[in-house]
């Protein structure tokens, strides 16, 4: 991997709550490059999301980031304040959400919303602003995007409105574009279209994008790696072919084997037995030891990282050996359990 | 857009002849005007006369006939009490009333959204909370009250203010008015005040509320993330959107500051429509109460049309649904 653009070092956000202290995020560290597609995976409520408002100094109180880095070009963004990470958001890193109904406002056009996020950065006349937020439309495939200027959200499909918010992270060229599920509200045609725009996206402009997603299945056809989080932290890394092809922590496997699409029609499903943990009520150790059917004496200690190379990593006392590993087919009889 | 603006003023109509009805019945039920009107020693051939000469002999039917003909060619009848015109008396009220209750809402208005965007901005700060006490007050203390304790403050103590009546008046488009001087002033900002000081709780209470709930959307989280500043995210984002609700309160409270200004036009000897209409209440002259409550309800549907008419500019939403 070329020199990485954002690099997030032992990042720790933390919400104070009545239940006490929280911590969604626990020393995530992840790196991406130019041009490079991460995945970010998990289940709901693995810290991924909050990861990446951490990076952009959007957690707002109760919640704050309690500790780490996130280096963006070296500089360290959990160090700026106001007017300083206001002039990153959008500019250097920017965020495409979750639901493209929820994040265009409703009775603003289009063109006013793009017009004022050009103009947020750039001193250029409303004229100049249009004409960019244009190209933008028209650079992630929206036709007649002069029209689309002059629509409303609701006038517009949810794929072209996540289109719209693709558009807006791009109008700054920023060198990374953080993407919250940002295919999950999507029927599965429209999310291939729009996978297909940001790989050639990235490819083109040299952005890196930070893919937030639970879906395995969106990740390994697009990005170049993987990061697994658990219970704010992250239990695997790797090069997505290579994570897919061989995981090596259960929670990484458990999450493979119950992938429909991998699956033999007819049979049930494999599932990774339990729910995510609640934050405010770990288990020592090994979080994930108790759903585990791995898990041994040592899993009541916190996990060591194993170091594999190549970048591959894993949380876990008790790895998965890759030669003895047929990931799909042996977790898929381990998993079976759960009713 | 016209099918829309159609169907919106035959409502009003059929709203505004249901209230005819309303307003006629309730006033004859009231009983014979005659016996208030006349001398009780006069005799009985004086009293028939009377009576038939303002057609109160006559069924009920015809006489609401009659009545709403004559409001068709623009006749409401006699004051019985000032034998004028009951239009031309009311629209002599009707300017003093129109600028107290303007400048109580441009009051209400020009402090209560910047003060509740602020207390719905920072809803944890010291400020915030003293702004929400306020607006409590605002709305809770009794007007009459209020305005009393402003006299005695602003006039009787400090003597810095007119204690009540209505200052020197210059025509403006044919109308009285007495915002055009600085003296003119200092005799409507106490009472202007005293009336703006409910409508300003409210605003502050409503503002504050959809700010709340705008600030924590996706868009505005969006609008941040886009590294928009934050005097943008609330002009822009917020102020648009919770423009709605405001609109609607600002419309209604419009309407019955107009309408109903009478105990701060009583308590400032202010002479508008709010004062006649008791006065005339007291001394029940029929046909200024009849033409002062239909006119009241031709202003509320007047003011919600234009409120509707505003929601479609405000929000795309509606305007597609009207279309449709």
């Amino acid at each position: 991997m070329s020199e990485p653009v954002l690099r997030v070092k032992d990042l720790r956000t933390q919400f104070h709550t009545r239940a006490g202290i929280l911590k969604a995020v626990d020393g995530v560290s992840f790196e991406v490059g130019r041009g490079r597609i991460l995945g970010l995976v998990g289940e709901s409520g693995s810290g991924k999301s909050v990861t990446g408002y951490s990076i952009l100094g959007l957690i707002e109180a109760p919640g704050e980031v309690a500790g780490g880095q996130v280096l963006l070009n070296g500089q360290d963004l959990t160090k700026l304040k106001g007017e300083a990470i206001r002039r990153v958001r959008g500019a250097q890193v920017a965020m495409v959400f979750q639901d493209p109904m929820m994040t265009l406002n409703p009775v603003l056009k289009i063109g006013t919303q793009m017009i004022a996020a050009v103009r947020a950065h750039d001193r250029v006349s409303r004229k100049v602003a249009w004409t960019r937020a244009r190209d933008a439309l028209a650079k992630v495939g929206i036709p007649s995007p002069e029209e689309r200027l002059d629509a409303y959200p609701h006038q517009l499909s949810g794929g072209m409105r996540q289109r719209v918010a693709i558009a807006i992270a791009l109008l700054h060229n920023p060198a990374v574009i953080i993407a919250d599920e940002p295919t999950t509200a999507l029927d599965v045609s429209i999310q291939g279209q729009i996978l297909a725009e940001v790989r050639r996206l990235a490819d083109e402009t040299g952005t890196a994008f930070v893919w937030v997603t639970h879906d395995l299945a969106v990740v390994s056809s697009l990005a170049d790696d993987i990061c697994v989080m658990y219970a704010g932290r992250v239990v695997e890394t790797g090069a997505a072919a290579d994570v897919i092809a061989a995981p090596r922590h259960p929670y990484t496997a458990g999450l493979l084997a119950s992938v429909p699409a991998e699956h033999e029609p007819g049979t049930r499903l494999p599932q990774v037995p339990g729910s995510t943990p609640s934050l405010a009520n770990l288990p020592p150790g090994c979080a994930f030891a108790p759903r585990c059917f791995r898990a041994g004496p040592a899993c009541t200690t916190t996990p060591p990282v194993q170091d594999f190379g190549d970048g591959r990593t894993a949380l876990c006392h008790y790895p998965i050996e890759t030669d003895k590993c047929q990931p799909l087919s042996s977790t898929s009889t381990t998993y079976r359990s759960a009713s | 857009m016209i099918g829309f603006l159609i169907q919106r003023i035959l409502q009003a109509l059929l709203v505004i002849i249901a209230m005819s009805i309303i307003v006629f019945l309730g006033v004859y039920a009231i009983g014979n005007p005659i016996d208030v009107m006349i001398d009780p020693a006069s005799d009985q051939a004086l009293r028939e006369a009377l009576i038939h000469r303002y057609g109160l002999d006559r069924p009920l039917i015809e006489q609401y006939f009659i009545f709403m003909n004559n409001m068709l060619h623009g006749d409401l009848g006699e004051s019985f009490i000032y034998r004028l015109p009951v239009l031309s008396l009311i629209w002599s009220r009707f300017p003093a009333t129109l600028e107290l209750a303007l400048t109580a809402m441009m009051i209400a208005t020009c402090l209560g959204i910047p003060l509740g965007l602020w207390a719905g901005y920072k809803p944890d700060s010291l400020s915030a909370r003293a702004i929400m006490a306020f607006s409590v007050l605002g709305f809770s203390v009794p007007t009459f009250w209020v305005g009393l304790l402003l006299i005695m403050m602003f006039a009787v103590e400090l003597g810095w203010l007119p204690s009540g009546g209505r200052g020197p008046v210059t025509n403006v488009l044919g109308m009285p008015l007495s915002i055009t001087s600085l003296e003119g002033w200092s005799y409507i900002i106490l009472p202007a005040f005293n009336l703006a000081l409910f409508k300003l709780g409210l605003l502050i209470r409503l503002t504050r509320a959809g700010t709340i709930e705008v600030m924590s959307s996706d868009y505005v989280r969006f609008a941040r993330a886009q590294g928009l500043s934050e005097s943008k995210v609330v002009g822009l984002h917020v102020l648009k959107n919770i423009s709605i609700p405001i609109v609607t309160v600002f419309g209604l409270e419009l309407g019955s500051t107009l309408a109903f200004a009478v105990v701060t036009e009583t308590v400032f000897n202010w002479p508008g429509m709010g004062k006649l209409i008791i006065d005339s209440i007291t001394v029940l002259d029929r046909p200024v109460m009849v033409a002062y409550l239909i006119l009241v309800v031709f202003l509320f549907v007047v003011i919600n049309l234009v409120v509707d008419l505003i929601y479609g500019q405000l929000d795309p939403r509606i305007r597609v649904k009207a279309a449709s």
